[in-house]
């Protein structure tokens, strides 16, 4: 019995260090393909990791007024991507409100990894948008945020 | 007999929505809807297809504000910045091969451009005007 609460103790350990380390985790692969390919088409394929549950369930149940645009999918593509993201989703609480939030670039953690960055960034014709992470971490469109592909655009550069 | 199902579930598997297909198909199919809906039709027009490709619709955008003033250059989301592949099929053969496609890319623009769906007529003429445009 003894041997069994060590066991479970141990387990809840790793848990609890594998979670301290998704806090600093800059690589999430994208493993579905058709959410590559459906969502990954007009913009960065997100990875499901940065946002929680209930916001990717508002977001997906919201797709014919997706961000001012109709971005509608037929009904077995959206509930196949939809169980994708909830099944990756973040743990990290992301509401204001009771409301879930529906852009990444809401959340405190996303605030907090990009405040050093100055005005004059965002407003680079290069990055145009907080949501362009391309324009900043290169190999954004396979889900790789790591510090060696970062290349911030300098003012002036070409988008 | 057991070869006589087996040939004809192949041939339904190749006939269905599925199945690759071309630009003229496509046009084909526009065709015979404007006909059902306007017995007048009188045909595609690539002058018309030109109109409509730069018209905002009375809107903040046209098909030009992502797809850019040439059908065979790349183009860039307009909202979000990330790069689209040529829409003409004469630079991205890609294009108009793929049934599901077509109507999944029909329905999202037209409703962003216009506030509704596109007539036959209209893709149509949108489709006679691409296939006019070369690189």
């Amino acid at each position: 019995m003894k041997s069994l609460f060590l066991a479970t103790a141990i387990a809840a350990g790793l848990s609890l260090t594998s979670l301290g380390a998704l806090a600093d985790q800059k690589a999430f692969p994208l493993t579905d393909p058709a959410y590559v390919q459906e969502c990954g088409s007009c913009h960065v394929p997100y990875p499901p990791q940065l946002l929680p549950a209930p916001s990717w369930l508002a977001v997906m149940s919201g797709l014919d007024q997706h961000f001012g645009v109709d971005a509608s999918l037929d009904r077995p593509a959206q509930e196949a991507i939809l169980d994708y993201l909830v099944r990756n989703a973040g743990r990290r609480e992301a509401s204001v409100a009771g409301k879930p939030l529906l852009r990444i670039t809401e959340t405190r953690w996303f605030q907090h990894e990009h405040d050093e960055l100055s005005a004059r960034v965002w407003g680079l014709a290069a990055v145009k948008s907080p949501a362009n992470c391309g324009a900043c971490h290169t190999a954004a469109d396979k889900g790789d945020y790591a510090e060696r592909s970062l290349r911030v655009p300098r003012a002036g550069g070409t988008p | 007999m057991r070869y006589l199902i087996i040939l004809s579930a192949a041939l339904a598997a190749v006939s269905g929505s599925a199945r690759a297909q071309q630009p003229a198909d496509f046009q084909t199919s526009f065709a015979a809807e404007a006909k059902q809906s306007d017995p007048a039709f009188a045909g595609f027009s690539a002058t018309r297809g030109e109109q409509f490709f730069f018209s905002r619709h009375g809107g903040d955008w046209s098909c030009s504000s992502c797809h850019t003033d040439s059908p065979v250059a790349a183009g860039k989301h307009v909202v979000t910045g990330k790069p689209i592949e040529p829409l003409a099929p004469s630079a991205n053969p890609q294009r108009f091969t793929s049934p599901d496609k077509v109507e999944k890319w029909f329905k999202r623009n037209c409703n962003d451009v216009l506030k509704r769906s596109c007539t036959p007529q209209e893709k149509g003429d949108l489709l006679a005007y691409l296939l006019t445009t070369r690189k």
